[in-house]
């Protein structure tokens, strides 16, 4: 199951502009292609979160262009692209008491959407939603998309 | 087995160097009284002639020199000698003001030497080290006064100045560099730019000795340099108006010696001017013993220490001063409280994830004093939760409070845009004096 874990690339990032900008052109230079991304803005400071296809290069490329950057482990769950998708996933983790640090969510070209969550506990979290019949998707399905 | 450059001198015993320092503060009394109008003058005012001084004890009669006094005689109203004796002049930056001139006779050079010879050697610089000198050379004194040590201790001088940091990297490998000297900031400078060049200060270089001054620096960044580089780091003390850099720690890095035959030291309590006993903390005050071009009587540098008289580990007799955090003149008051930049820097090198690189910024909003303080993130301290990096912040912000009894707001701010400094580091922007 390990090969359902995502490796996001998260990003220290003072509040100014330009940076972003410069995150990007830094990425379009190694021609990685962004498929998430996501700020958390917390005043002085955010962090970029990005799920990206070439994760290792992305961080490598980020890297020595100074930022501080690492790659997070994060799950990429499947939904389909109705409501009340986004509640039997929560409610199947909820169950459990695995907490979610942060998610986010995108919609694919296909019908399904993409659900990126961090939770506390990456193992149970694979084996309770496998068990429940939900989608993960690996690296291999994000570079593909 | 520890090594002198001059044993009888180094290890004289107490009673003998009192006696010396007696006989030599009589006949520097005579002499500024004789050949400066500055001195005379001062004596005169405060009513004390030079056969009032007979014992050490009297010293207590003279009247301080400050560098106000310096400044007031700009450019060379204090010297005590006429042109055709004096060999160099150095300048201060000036940072505060007019800057100040100093002055030496070939002799005063080579006393300036020898102070650094006897410190050198007691941190175990000799002949077969190889000395790269990144303190600038030119008006400031650091440069070439080091230069003139080295060359006395008998080390192989390699006088690269400040900057053009590749190349120093390159002929520290390629020539062995065992002894760098320049200031605290500038080594963490080179640590890091040789870790982008792939090159390990510990590993690739057979560098052994740091030299680290011309700037505060904590007993806690000096384990920092320590444990990143690989190399023990000495305090060098010293400012320009005594000559330059002059002492050092010995190898058992408890305190400065300050070498007794040449300069006499006291600590006095700022309020009242009296000296205060061993181990109480107060105003650094020294008087030139050996000096001929500007003698200086009672001269308050301004930096606060405490003093020991106790006889070292190492063998060595002379007064020790305790490492200097911190002149008056960087002394922050902010809502009333003291705050020395030195204190700040010791709580954060005490938190791991802190990097070593800080700036504090003072400003007054709605006439209230505050104070902020900025730290980079690092690769280690790194984490994507926002929550994560807030507690940081705050846990950063209580540590200083602790310290410091003042409420300061923590800022992170991305790695590597704090200034990096060659020389000394500026680590306070204040505001308020805008």
């Amino acid at each position: 199951m390990e090969d359902k874990i995502i490796k996001q690339i998260s990003l220290f990032s003072e509040n100014k502009s330009g940076k972003l900008a410069s995150i990007a052109s830094n990425l379009t230079s190694a021609n990685v292609n962004i498929r998430a991304f996501t700020i958390a803005e917390a005043g002085d400071f955010g962090i970029v979160r990005m799920v990206v296809d070439k994760p290792d290069v992305a961080h490598s490329v980020l890297h020595n262009a100074g930022f501080t950057v690492s790659e997070t482990s994060v799950l990429g769950i499947e939904m389909a692209d109705v409501p009340g998708s986004l509640s039997v996933i929560a409610d199947v983790l909820g169950e459990h008491n695995i907490n979610i640090d942060y998610a986010y969510a995108f919609v694919t070209k296909s019908d399904v959407a993409l659900l990126i969550v961090r939770v506390d506990d990456i193992k149970s979290a694979l084996k309770v939603l496998s068990n429940a019949n939900i989608s993960l998707v690996g690296m291999s399905d994000i570079e593909a998309i | 087995m520890i090594e002198y450059w001059n044993p009888q001198i180094e290890r004289m015993h107490v009673d003998e160097l009192q006696e010396l320092q007696e006989q030599k503060l009589k006949e520097l009394v005579h002499y500024v009284y004789q050949h400066s109008p500055f001195y005379r003058k001062k004596f005169d005012d405060a009513s004390v002639k030079p056969e009032d001084i007979k014992t050490l004890d009297d010293i207590k009669k003279l009247p301080f020199t400050y560098k106000k006094d310096l400044r007031d005689t700009y450019p060379t109203g204090m010297f005590c000698v006429p042109n055709e004796q004096l060999v160099r002049f150095h300048v201060s930056s000036g940072t505060t003001g007019k800057p100040t001139i100093v002055g030496y006779t070939k002799n005063d050079i080579y006393q300036w030497s020898l102070s650094l010879a006897r410190a050198l050697t007691s941190i175990g610089v000799g002949r077969s080290d190889v000395m790269q000198i990144s303190y600038g050379y030119g008006l400031f004194t650091g440069g070439l006064g080091m230069h003139y040590g080295a060359e006395e201790v008998g080390s192989t001088v390699l006088p690269t100045s400040a900057g053009n940091t590749e190349k120093q990297l390159e002929l520290m490998q390629d020539l062995g560099t065992t002894v760098l000297a320049c200031t605290p900031s500038y080594m963490l400078f080179m640590n890091e730019a040789a870790k982008q060049a792939g090159i390990s200060l510990k590993n690739d270089t057979k560098l052994r000795i740091g030299v680290l001054g011309a700037e505060p620096w904590s007993e806690e960044m000096r384990t920092r340099i320590e444990d990143l580089t690989g190399i023990k780091a000495y305090d060098i003390f010293g400012t320009s108006e005594l000559s330059g850099p002059l002492f050092t720690e010995c190898t058992y890095q408890d305190g400065i010696h300050i070498w007794a035959d040449q300069f006499l030291v006291e600590i006095i309590d700022p309020k009242t001017g009296e000296s205060v006993s061993d181990g109480e903390q107060g105003e650094l005050v020294i008087t030139t013993l050996a000096k001929e071009a500007l003698p200086l009587v009672r001269y308050k540098i301004g930096d606060l220490t405490v003093k020991t008289s106790e006889v070292c580990k190492c063998g060595r007799t002379h007064p020790r001063i305790m490492r200097v955090l911190g002149r008056v003149d960087d002394m922050l008051i902010i809502r009333g409280i003291n705050v020395f930049p030195g204190q700040i820097e010791s709580v954060l090198m005490n938190i791991p994830e802190v990097g070593e690189h800080f700036m504090i910024i003072v400003d007054r909003v709605n006439e209230l004093d505050t104070m902020k303080v900025q730290i980079e993130m690092t690769d280690a301290a790194f984490s994507d939760k926002v929550n994560d990096i807030i507690s940081l912040e705050k846990r950063v912000a209580s540590s200083l409070k602790s310290v410091l009894n003042l409420a300061v707001k923590v800022e992170l701010v991305e790695n590597g845009s704090l200034p990096r400094s060659m020389g000394k580091s500026k680590k306070v922007i204040d505001n308020r004096k805008r």
